[in-house]
């Protein structure tokens, strides 16, 4: 049996997403900058994917920039925001428990002269105090960004407290919500963001589209310079099928949410239950009150997650250890040491993330599976006791 | 002997008779070799690449971009991971950056610094290769590991005993590398070149179209850039916050051996016993280091009949061919890599320790190298020299 359940890597296409892509990849060829009739069809679809995406998130379209994907997004909001930023001295402030397009953009900034805050997370359940984030602002600060949810926890962090404070302060305030469009309602204008990424292929579009909401009167420098497309924030021929696959997913997050988010909780919950119950020592990272629904992620301390991981995947079951460097191996999840983990809990730790076609079949073999090689991992470890007096 | 040969090798009953093969990837030729080779003979195989060493460490060390033929290089995992493609295996990489750098490195340089001269292979044969890798690939459900080095492993019916042979390219042989491994370790591994020269080796990697069959040799330490450990060590003690002046691995006198000071050294880490050149300074005859004195930092040269000795002390022994012995044994005994065994006896003083006394007195005998003792193309056993 394959069961996938890395869900928060990516998704794969919904069949209604790979049928409205295909004729923009055949006879829908069409620049949806062209003035010719070819071109307005490319830019008609064009047009109603950015309402259904403005849809999902709350937005108008004309505040929808069309991206290569989170990364990109990401990257527009915080090198856009700090590019205009009139100030002589400039200061971000982020969080610890980012993702990487965050954070090493981050670092990027910093060496450009940026001063960053990273707030650390106190709460061993890996949620942001807002009060943090006040104390860390500046008569310098420029942005402030905080993702939604995150992505190897699951947890949501409180986004509109958060916006509330940067508002006060009148600093703009960016949040990555690649984690938690489509798995949880978003809306910009209950959120209080002036900036917030998603990514298509994390809710069943396609991989290579994203956007970045840009609330109305919020100047953004682009970061490539050619067409006028996107208003001209985002230069470059539209990625047409792209976009009408990331719109069709959209729409279908939107109908699906609240049924699919309430099937997929209880699926994760009884496997987390089960995990719980069947593995000693066993445990769930990150408040379990406040996470999307699909995401768990559990530490079985005396097994190492890499063999953990490899084993599972030997019996056809897909799952992550966190972030994974660029050789292919794992190295310990930056969330997970941010939010009070040691290294070897952190390197005992897996993440499940659950999906659309996840089916109770697939949780009960999981469940069948991971016990055994969890014991048998532990067995064969160094620092296991019975194994070191056989030595 | 039979029932402690047994007693040595942990069996797990809930392991089933047959179970895939982990082959160690290095993205080299040998080990692709052996992956091929395992597939071709219907062995299900499961490759496994060690990431050792992050090489984004000690930037000071990359002049000029120069980053090829080093181990953990994406290059390497890119072309094991190619290798594993074309053969349709499962691959994974696994990250042992601490082990590695706990076991192989830091030794490594302290052992530099205390004026021996060390062989992290073997170091990370017995601590990483064949500990954690075989652990993580018993943790994964394979009861084997495949390597490509050069040496042989059999069964002695007789004694029970996991043997470990010389290869028969006595040119490639690796044998003295592997001294260290226990009987569990063994009977565990399997090195299908040891029956293959290189010349055969290369011809089965482009019969089996094996991506990287053209692939250059590496001979080098792979963590240390262009063979230059002095500069490795340097960067690292830097990296790890001490500082050079005064005690290890700063400058010291010069001594003869009868204890003249006839010059100035700068640092331990840069001389090797046996080495004649780059001793900064001309005596009219030809001078060798024969010792590193690390109590007193101190360099002592003599004349070429002065490095040769009779004998020296062993520790850590480890015994294959049989459990240690408690009558000294006749042996034909390597003390490094390319050295012509010498025949010697082998004096065990306790289960871990032995005293040699060779025949024939032997030039730079090197404390931190390893002494290996053969019969013939039997492996007995092995130690790391102390004195």
């Amino acid at each position: 049996m394959r069961v996938y359940l890395d869900y928060n890597a990516t998704t794969p296409v919904a069949p209604a997403v790979l049928d409205a892509m295909l004729p923009f990849l055949g006879e829908d060829f069409g620049n949806a900058g062209s003035v010719h009739t070819p071109g307005q069809r490319a830019r008609a679809a064009v047009d109603s994917a950015r309402e259904s995406v403005a849809a999902l998130i709350g937005a108008k379209p004309s505040e929808i920039v069309f991206t290569s994907g989170g990364t990109e997004a990401d990257n527009l909001a915080l090198f856009g925001s700090v590019a205009l930023a009139a100030k002589p001295r400039k200061h971000v402030i982020t969080t610890a428990v980012e993702h990487h397009a965050i954070l090493h953009s981050c670092e990027e900034l910093e060496r450009q002269g940026i001063d960053v805050t990273t707030v650390p997370i106190r709460d061993s359940q890996g949620i942001v105090d807002p009060e943090e984030i006040r104390r860390a602002l500046r008569p310098e600060t420029v942005l402030v960004s905080v993702m939604h949810a995150n992505n190897e926890l699951g947890v949501i962090q409180p986004i509109e407290e958060i916006a509330r404070i940067a508002s006060e302060a009148g600093v703009r305030f960016h949040s990555d919500a690649v984690q938690s469009a489509g798995k949880v309602a978003l809306h910009v204008e209950c959120l209080g963001v002036d900036l917030l990424s998603i990514s298509g292929h994390k809710f069943y579009g396609p991989k290579g589209v994203g956007a970045l909401y840009v609330r109305t009167g919020t100047p953004l420098a682009p970061r490539f310079f050619g067409g006028h497309a996107e208003r001209d924030r985002r230069p470059g021929t539209e990625n047409v099928p792209g976009i009408v696959g990331m719109g069709k997913a959209a729409e279908l997050a939107r109908n699906l949410l609240a049924e699919d988010s309430e099937r997929i909780r209880r699926l994760r919950d009884r496997l987390e239950t089960a995990l719980l119950e069947r593995i000693p020592r066993a445990r769930v990272n990150g408040d379990r009150a406040h996470r999307v629904p699909n995401t768990t992620s559990m530490s079985f301390p005396g097994a190492g997650g890499e063999a953990l991981l490899i084993s599972l995947d030997l019996q056809g079951i897909a799952c992550s250890t966190g972030a994974a460097c660029s050789s292919g191996s794992t190295e310990p999840s930056h969330v997970l040491l941010a939010v009070g983990l040691s290294r070897d809990e952190a390197r005992s730790t897996l993440r499940f993330s659950l999906g659309r076609p996840t089916t109770s079949e697939e949780i009960d073999y999981v469940i069948s599976v991971i016990p055994a090689a969890v014991e048998r991992i532990r067995r064969l470890s160094p620092r296991e006791p019975h194994v070191a007096a056989a030595r | 002997m039979t029932t402690a040969a047994q007693c040595e090798v942990e069996r797990d009953a809930t392991e089933p008779a047959t179970t895939p093969v982990a082959v160690a990837m290095s993205g080299g030729v040998d080990s692709s070799t052996v992956a091929a080779m395992l597939c071709e003979r219907g062995v299900e195989a499961i490759g496994l690449t060690m990431q050792l060493w992050n090489q984004r460490r000690l930037p000071q060390l990359e002049r000029g971009g120069l980053r090829r033929h080093r181990c953990c290089s994406l290059d390497d995992v890119y072309d094991a991971r190619r290798v594993a493609e074309h053969l349709g295996i499962p691959y994974y990489v696994v990250n042992f950056e601490p082990e590695f750098e706990q076991a192989v490195v830091r030794p490594f340089v302290e052992n530099y610094l205390a004026g021996r001269t060390p062989i992290p292979c073997t170091h990370c044969n017995n601590d990483v290769k064949f500990d954690l890798l075989l652990r993580t690939a018993r943790q994964i459900g394979a009861g084997r590991i495949a390597t490509g080095h050069y040496a042989r492993v059999r069964q002695n019916l007789d004694s029970g005993r996991y043997e470990l042979l010389q290869a028969v390219d006595q040119s490639k042989d690796q044998s003295y590398f592997l001294f260290g491994l226990t009987q569990e370790q063994l009977s565990r591994s399997d090195f299908p070149l040891g029956d293959l020269t290189k010349h055969e080796v290369r011809h089965i990697a482009r019969r089996l179209a094996v991506p990287v069959a053209e692939k250059p040799e590496s001979q080098e330490i792979c963590f240390v850039p262009e063979g230059n450990y002095v500069r490795f060590i340097e960067s690292y003690r830097e990296e790890q916050g001490s500082d050079g002046a005064g005690g290890l691995g700063g400058p010291g006198e010069v001594v003869t051996t009868s204890g003249a000071v006839i010059g100035r050294h700068n640092g331990l880490q840069n001389f090797t016993v046996g080495q004649r050149k780059g001793l900064g300074f001309a005596v009219g005859r030809p001078m060798y280091v024969v010792a590193l004195d690390s109590e007193n930092n101190r360099v002592v040269v003599g004349e070429d009949g002065e490095l040769r000795r009779r004998s020296c002390e062993v520790r850590s022994v480890n015994w294959i061919a049989f459990v240690a012995p408690e009558v000294p044994v006749r042996a034909r005994v390597r003390i490094r890599n390319r050295h012509e065994p010498a025949e010697a006896e082998v004096t065990p003083l306790d289960a871990t320790t032995a005293r040699i006394n060779f025949l024939e007195p032997q030039r730079a005998i090197t404390p931190g190298q390893a002494a290996v003792f053969y019969s013939g193309e039997l492996v007995l056993g092995g130690g790391w020299i102390a004195t």
